[in-house]
């Protein structure tokens, strides 16, 4: 017998608490100089510091503690006087030093907020969603299961570790409790994670691919009657990698807390697995005794004490928020809210603002992008961002076409050599020939020898059947390969037909 | 001052990951008694008004740019492995959390 | 030739006398002949030591310029990673292991052209006082073989007072370069902690752990700390400022005027009559050669001792957790299915002895939640404590000086079941190491109830060092007045001795 939703809410109140792991995009790890490109091969991108061997020794990426102060920043949060990593003990064998430097009691950033809007029943609303903390560590390697019958951990024979990701910069953030939801919990937090993706995009600190685990969400959930003061019981769920998922995530724990609380059971503290094809959660294995971590000061490292010159220097590089940008571009560029969503969902915002600031006219910029680019894209199944085309590829493809030098059919063709990387807009058309005939006299011989060619059709148009010169139009047209510009050979052959 | 009994150094052990025998456990936690009474003492001048100190220098934000330096290759990073495979470290099953 | 100092050694050198190959080789066959009695070294490795000489001959010959000690062996402590040599810091769970990366000290000893002879033994992982905690036996004085060359860095001090090797490189968490230069007859400095690169140092406890240099010579050390020390921008605890200059204090070593601290808290009861007598002798000695000598007192000293013993398991414990059977070294009981966690289990039971496991087991409680304020909060309280006494006392003496340890060298086997008495040969040592700033062993003299040698401890404020090096120079030029000859020469001849 289970609940349904609304049961579940209407007799609990959900209380949430979400940590949200965010690998750093720079070019070395945090504490060495190995590169952290992603899909490198295995061990490769690894040294004596980030295999843990004996005697090396971390020293911190400048870059990795100038993007946490950002974040804290961009989050309103208040950046510490005195920081400081501390060792976490604990051994897994992904972790090569079988401790990770982390910050405990002393993180770089404190106390900040998020708003985030939602569609409720009434209407859009905001909720501040408080955050509580911004801490730097570093990421593991990673392990791949070999034997057993699910390829999953558990059953598995033995394992391989690749410690190409160990020691990359991951900055957590971790949100205060969050009461107050009521039945958005699942909207308020995916629109909290959303936000957080766009904030740090904006910031250009991360990737943010939650696919790839550049950005990874675990959320709390806990139930209490309505009304009642104390906290019921928590489950963390894990690694919930994509913003769908953090809906369905927080939901099915609310309901399955619900189930258990109504059959009078107890909820029990612990880490759960969400898992993409049911939607439900999974328990970890259950821990026979608490961990102990042993967090100490790392006495490797030395304190971080930013000055205030130094975190003005960084305020003064934070760009604009992405709630109060999205607002400008939609007035700058007279756009209608549907479009403007549109735009939104394929991450376009970017780099159609690019193709504007190059001199495109908004409305054809982002119809190149999200038109013909989209689709390309979509075959070839990559990011528009990550075509072989550029906002100034595309700037000028809009100023050529503007110019008659290209009609919308040729500039097409440009679009789709630029991808295949047949080189700029200028290259694609000096070798694929695509330029508008305005010769006239060598238009006029086409346009003679179509005529020659249908006789009927052109008595037709001489007789004042205007509709059949299509025939002839489309006929030089094929003549000139399409480089004709189709409404002038209209007016010429018109014109030579008496018409 | 608190002593250790043989349970206690057992869950030392185990994070520490140090398997012992009876005899260690037994031993060890004899020995635990005798140390901790006398490294105890610090706690005689350990007042609250003294400030901790986990590091002689004074020294602050020493950091590095962030440039990237050649890693080992994959050979020399796996050279001392017990055991490889496919240019990874290979590991007895793990039982545990999945990550 | 292998009598001779290393920078006699570097002068022969020079003058075209000798040539590093054949001084190389001179040692090497020293070592074939006298250390199977004395056990300084855990590996030897001829053939590199043989190419790294022929190297410098050739450079020299080509008229390249070359570094002053370039071309004079030395022996590594095995707790330094050489890329290449089996490295194992006298533990069993490194067995086999070849590092793929030099150390920073490494690194500078072979751009200066001296010659790595070998590792030396040492107790595994630097924890210990008489090298009788390595997994490969112990070392043995080479003034009484049934007796410890000091510890941790054992190997390394018996391979100097065993001409083994005119230099040698030691490191020095508790005293593990002083105490065992002190019951040696050698030299051993723990520099300004930051003073000398750790990366590549096996760690045993961060924040106290030094490299240093040991010699037979103070102007012999002072010369390889030249050449060890410096700013590295793989460790962040290096200090980035110019290294001090001991050489030219060692050359000089002058002491007028300068004021010397008695530490009062360390020289009385527990202290060996004999250690009294000659460390009371050479403050007569530095006083005509017109140091000033005052008493200073650091009440909080004697709680240096426990405070250590929180501090350096805590951070083992931690450092330690690496060695895991996973990456690197030995791994035991990976059959039949056994998972990852278990074979970490057995290896670390297996790898580890007795004192390893000890302390890591103390530090794992010591940071345990519940007891992490009354343990390690309160430890660091202590250091800050002995922080403030040093501060105070070089307010009225620019050095401070005590002996280096309470007694000599005592049997091998005599304290080896009572972990609390072994602990107290580093009484004297320890303080240094908790505030961070320099200590010196320089030999004193023999104990006239054993004819032992006895160590004489100075002091200096953080990057000072050049102050120990005035002090140490005069005492030893002092020293050999009285003498006639080096302490050394006294030693009784070894088995292969000429």
């Amino acid at each position: 017998m289970s609940l349904t939703y609304e049961d579940v809410i209407a007799k609990y109140e959900p209380v949430l608490g979400l940590e949200v792991h965010v690998e750093l995009n720079t070019h070395s790890k945090m504490f060495c100089g190995c590169a952290t490109v992603f899909g490198a091969e295995p061990n490769t991108q690894t040294c004596p510091v980030c295999l843990g061997m004996p005697g090396a020794l971390p020293v911190v990426n400048e870059k990795a503690i100038e993007s946490s102060i950002l974040i804290g920043l961009a989050l309103h949060c208040s950046v510490t006087p005195f920081s400081r990593f501390s060792r976490k003990n604990y051994f897994y064998p992904d972790m090569p030093k079988n401790f990770q430097i982390s910050q405990y009691d002393e993180p770089i950033c404190v106390n900040g907020y998020v708003d985030v809007e939602i569609e409720t029943d009434e209407g859009p609303k905001q909720f501040r969603v408080e955050i509580e903390r911004v801490h730097m560590e570093e990421d593991t390697g990673k392990s791949l299961h070999v034997g057993g019958a699910t390829g999953r951990i558990h059953g598995a024979d033995y394992s391989l570790l690749d410690f190409n990701r160990a020691g990359i910069p991951l900055v957590e953030i971790v949100t205060k409790i969050v009461p107050g939801t009521g039945k958005y919990a699942p909207e308020v937090a995916k629109a909290y994670v959303a936000e957080l993706r766009d904030i740090l995009r904006s910031l250009g600190v991360s990737d943010v691919r939650m696919e790839q685990g550049s950005l990874r969400c675990d959320a709390n959930v806990s139930l209490r009657l309505i009304g009642a003061e104390t906290l019921g019981t928590r489950s963390e769920t894990k690694n919930v990698n994509s913003l769908r998922s953090v809906e369905r995530a927080v939901r099915g724990e609310m309901i399955r807390h619900a189930e258990l609380l109504n059959k009078g059971a107890r909820v029990v503290q612990e880490t759960r697995h969400f898992q993409e094809d049911t939607g439900l959660t999974r328990s970890g294995r259950s821990k026979e005794q608490a961990e102990d971590y042993r967090y100490f000061p790392e006495p490797d490292l030395v304190p971080v004490e930013p000055d205030a010159e130094w975190i003005e220097k960084l305020r003064a590089s934070l760009p604009e928020q992405p709630t109060l940008r999205r607002k400008r571009l939609q007035e700058e560029w007279s756009v209608p809210d549907k479009e403007m969503a549109a735009m939104i969902n394929a991450d376009a915002l970017d780099i159609v603002e690019a193709t504007v600031k190059l001199g495109a006219d908004p409305t054809r910029a982002r119809g190149w992008w999200l038109g013909e680019i989209s689709r390309l894209a979509n075959e070839k199944d990559v990011a528009i961002a990550d075509l072989a085309i550029s906002p100034a590829d595309v700037a000028e493809i809009v100023s050529l076409v503007s110019k008659g030098e290209l009609t919308d059919q040729l500039a097409r063709q440009v679009v789709e050599g630029a991808i295949s990387g047949e080189g700029k807009p200028a290259q694609v058309m000096e070798s694929r020939g695509l330029k508008v005939v305005s010769d006239e006299s060598s238009l006029m011989a086409a346009i003679e020898n179509a005529i020659a060619a249908q006789p009927e059709t052109a008595e037709k148009v001489r007789n004042g059947h205007i509709p059949a010169a299509g025939a002839l139009i489309g006929a030089v047209m094929k003549e000139t390969k399409g480089q004709a510009d189709a409404a002038r050979v209209r007016e010429l052959l018109l014109a030579h037909l008496g018409q | 001052m608190s002593t250790l009994s043989r349970a206690d150094v057992a869950n030392l052990a185990r994070l520490a990951r140090i398997e012992m025998t009876d005899q260690e456990l037994e031993d060890l936690s004899t020995e635990m008694d005798v140390i901790l009474t006398a490294v105890a003492r610090v706690q005689e001048v350990a007042t609250s008004d003294v400030k901790p100190t986990s590091h002689p220098l004074p020294l602050r934000n020493v950091v590095r740019a962030d440039v990237v330096t050649p890693s080992l290759t994959p050979e020399a990073a796996l050279s001392g492995a017990p055991a490889n495979e496919e240019q990874r470290f290979r590991v007895p099953q793990i039982l545990g959390e999945e990550a | 030739m292998i009598r001779l100092s290393a920078h006699e050694m570097a002068s022969a050198l020079e003058a075209g006398e000798t040539t590093s190959e054949k001084l190389t080789q001179e040692h090497l066959d020293r070592i074939s002949s006298v250390d199977a009695d004395v056990h300084a070294f855990l590996y030897v490795d001829t053939e590199g030591a043989l190419a790294q000489a022929r190297g410098v001959d050739a450079a020299r010959k080509n008229g390249e310029k070359v570094g002053p000690l370039a071309g004079v062996p030395l022996a590594l402590k095995d707790v330094m990673v050489q890329k290449g040599v089996p490295t194992t810091a006298g533990s069993k769970i490194l067995e086999g292991w070849r590092p793929p990366y030099d150390a920073t000290v490494v690194k500078k000893l072979k751009d200066a052209g001296i010659v790595i002879l070998g590792k030396t033994n040492m107790d595994e992982f630097a924890m210990g006082s008489s090298t009788e905690n390595s997994a490969y036996g112990p070392t043995h004085n080479p003034w009484d073989l049934s007796r410890i060359p000091g510890g941790s860095g054992g190997g390394s001090s018996a391979s100097l007072a065993a001409f083994e090797a005119p230099l040698a490189i030691g490191t020095d968490t508790g005293g593990s370069i002083r105490q065992p230069a002190a019951v040696t007859g050698t030299v051993g400095v723990k520099p300004t902690y930051g003073g000398v690169s750790r990366y590549g140092l096996i760690a045993f406890s961060s924040s106290l752990d030094q490299a240093g240099p040991c010699a037979r010579t103070v102007l012999d050390a002072a010369l390889l700390h030249e050449v060890i020390a410096g700013h590295d921008t793989h460790d962040a605890t290096s200090i980035d400022a110019p290294v001090p200059q001991v050489v030219k204090a060692a050359r000089d070593g002058n002491v007028k005027g300068m004021k010397i601290g008695v530490v009062k808290e360390l020289n009385g009861d527990g202290y060996q009559a004999g250690v009294r007598s000659r460390f009371e002798e050479s403050l007569e000695l530095l006083a005509k050669a017109g140091a000033e000598i005052v008493e200073v007192s650091c009440p909080n000293f004697e709680y240096a001792l426990a405070a250590y013993y929180l501090i350096a398991p805590s951070e083992c414990s931690s450092n330690l957790a690496r060695f895991d059977a996973m990456r690197y070294g030995i791994r035991v009981g990976d059959e039949n299915g056994a998972s990852a966690e278990s074979v970490m289990n057995l290896t670390r039971e297996v790898g580890f002895g007795r004192e390893v496991k000890r302390r890591i087991i103390l530090g794992t409680y010591a940071l345990s939640s519940g007891y992490y304020d009354a343990y390690y909060g309160s430890a660091q309280k202590v250091r800050t404590l002995i922080m403030n006494d040093f501060t105070k006392a070089f307010e009225t003496a620019d050095v401070l000086v005590s002996p280096t340890c309470p007694t000599t060298a005592f049997k091998i086997g005599e304290k080896a079941n009572d972990p609390l008495a072994m602990y107290l040969n580093d009484i004297a040592t320890i303080p240094v190491n908790m505030a961070g700033i320099g200590g010196m062993s320089v030999p004193c003299g023999l104990a006239p109830e054993d004819g032992l040698p006895v160590g004489f401890q100075i002091m200096a404020p953080a990057m000072q060092d050049q102050r120990m090096y005035s002090v140490g120079a005069a005492l030893e030029a002092s020293l050999l007045t009285e003498w006639g000859a080096p302490l050394l020469s006294r030693i009784p001849a070894l088995g292969g001795a000429k």
